[in-house]
């Protein structure tokens, strides 16, 4: 396979720790010498070049000119050119997969409620219109209807995923639970949206299902008046569903997919269980060696020249 | 150091007036509180209020349905001579107004008989709505039990179980005559000794203990 040239970034879309340092000599460095053909008369840009000039740097400018004003080069850098550990592998895009699907329900949700009616009487109706009468509307509402099963597979492949790699361990304990969360409001979802179509299958389902809520002892009873609304499933249980389904949930996964994600870039994610540590080049005493590896391919205590950093070995310090 | 920080740019140390220093720091004489603290609790719990003046109202209106108790309802099933003492007739009427079929709900209707009942020559309409999770028994008149399709329940001829995954019997309706019309009224639960209590919803036990674990809910009519 020929490789392929890497193409060339103009260097104001290139974040500063990856820029070139410029050359001594060009425009802009301070301490270089002034280049020597300063002397020459420039040559003369036709108003052509000069247009085209404006044009090219006017997409750069506005960048830069949001950029001047929410400093957010620094985070994106951060965010996007981090490093991650060897071994890094397929099984990794299981989190991004399942934020996919998220995103993929919320568009397909906001399409389906422009048609849908949550009303008892008009609901199976408003579905069946969505499916035979809406240009897409089967498709639209066949995405949503088995997308939410392949977020609930993917989001479970992804805890089999974090459960199996080990990736749950200190310091990661706080994304395990809200990823548990995430989970259960996942589940809610998938509860709360299948009462919608309003069908045979929907209404027996959802009174199996808040029968079994109820089965708790002490507050199930009360929790499933809470749920119907009522001692019975009524009118306003469909409008209530569609209010947790359509508002209270999303929000809250949304909320919680932005912690998540910000823990996982704050604290990085770890290699898979089966890469080693790597050992320092320079070789080190056997005592402070059998501290142990942490993981990052780093052997505690030791700086990457070898120098010990403290005999302890405690990891905070390489 | 502290005499470091008293010079002025390095110049001689002149003697400083000694401050008064409040003890514990902060506070001046006859103080509890500084303004500070003062105005910090203060603006808490102004925040406080106004955020519960807005949060209660909303959460007690989610919550309130659990409290309420709608309109007891009666509804004619057919003619007293319709119903007899060995078999079951199967009546629909609405037990949920304001959505159409799906408040609809199904009850096995007999004339109470000397053999089986306290009270001969009323009426008693048995459920169909299952004591496991719900879902609709049928009752099959060969065998003159209730079966439930789901997980297999089995009920006897009076709706107590005998078989499968069910916690108790068979819910049943009030009943009683008006004009010569036998009506159902408002749905309530039996103990395994046909103890009528408020309803239960299904998969919850009754009787003993389970009274307790199980509370009656305030949107339930009391038994018969």
């Amino acid at each position: 396979m020929p490789k392929l040239r890497k193409p060339k970034l103009p260097d104001a879309v290139v974040p500063p720790p990856l820029r070139k340092p410029a050359k001594p000599g060009s425009a802009g460095t301070p301490k270089g010498q002034a280049p020597t053909d300063l002397k020459e008369t420039p040559e003369r840009k036709t108003a052509g070049d000069r247009m085209l000039d404006l044009g090219k740097e006017a997409p750069i400018d506005a960048l830069g000119w949001v950029d001047q004003r929410l400093a957010a080069t620094g985070f994106l850098t951060g965010m996007l050119f981090r490093k991650v550990p060897k071994g890094t592998n397929w099984f990794y895009t299981l989190g991004s997969a399942t934020l996919f699907a998220f995103i993929v329900q919320a568009v397909t949700g906001v399409f389906l409620a422009m048609f849908y009616t949550p009303s008892a009487t008009q609901a199976y109706a408003s579905i069946a219109h969505i499916n035979n009468e809406v240009p897409l509307g089967q498709l639209v509402h066949g995405m949503h209807k088995w997308g939410s099963s392949v977020m609930v597979i993917l989001i479970f492949l992804h805890m089999g995923r974090t459960f199996f790699f080990g990736a749950y361990k200190y310091p990661r304990e706080l994304n395990w639970v809200i990823g548990v969360v995430l989970l259960i409001l996942t589940m809610t979802m998938a509860f709360t949206g299948y009462l919608l179509p309003f069908d045979q299958r929907s209404f027996w389902a959802s009174i199996v299902g808040i029968n079994i809520n109820g089965t708790g002892p002490v507050v199930g009873p009360y929790l499933s008046d809470f749920l119907r609304a009522g001692p019975e499933l009524g009118a306003t249980t469909l409008s209530r569903f569609y209010a947790i389904h359509m508002l209270l949930v999303p929000g809250a996964i949304i909320a919680l997919i932005g912690a998540h994600m910000y823990l996982v870039v704050k604290l990085g994610t770890t290699a898979p269980p089966w890469v080693k540590a790597e050992r320092p080049k320079v070789a080190a005493p056997v005592s402070q060696l059998d501290a142990g590896a942490n993981g990052n391919g780093r052997v505690n205590g030791h700086r990457a020249d070898g120098a010990p950093v403290d005999g302890e070995g405690n990891g905070t310090s390489v | 150091m502290a005499d470091d920080a008293n010079k002025v740019n390095g110049a001689e140390e002149a003697p400083i007036k000694e401050r008064v220093k409040p003890d514990p720091p902060g506070y001046f004489e006859g103080e509890s509180m500084t303004r500070r603290h003062v105005f910090t609790v203060a603006s808490q719990a102004i925040g406080g209020i106004a955020a519960a003046g807005i949060v209660l109202p909303a959460v007690g209106f989610a919550v309130a349905p659990i409290f309420h108790r709608g309109k007891e309802r009666w509804e004619g099933v057919g003619p007293v001579s319709d119903f007899v003492e060995d078999t079951y007739r199967q009546v629909v009427f609405t037990e949920t107004e304001g959505i159409g079929d799906a408040g609809k709900t199904t009850a096995y209707v007999r004339r109470s008989s000397a053999d089986l009942d306290e009270e001969p020559g009323k009426f008693v309409a048995v459920s169909n709505r299952c004591a496991h999770l719900g879902c609709p028994v049928r009752f099959v008149e060969a065998a003159g039990n209730f079966i439930c399709p789901c997980h297999g329940g089995v009920y006897d001829f009076q709706g107590k179980r005998i078989g499968g995954p069910p916690v108790r019997p068979l819910d049943q309706f009030q009943t009683r005559v008006r004009d010569g019309q036998v009506e159902v009224g408002p749905r309530y639960s039996v103990t395994s000794q046909m103890e009528p209590v408020r309803a239960r919803d299904p998969g919850e036990f009754t009787g003993g203990i389970w009274e307790y674990l199980y509370p009656p809910r305030p949107s339930t009519f009391p038994p018969p």
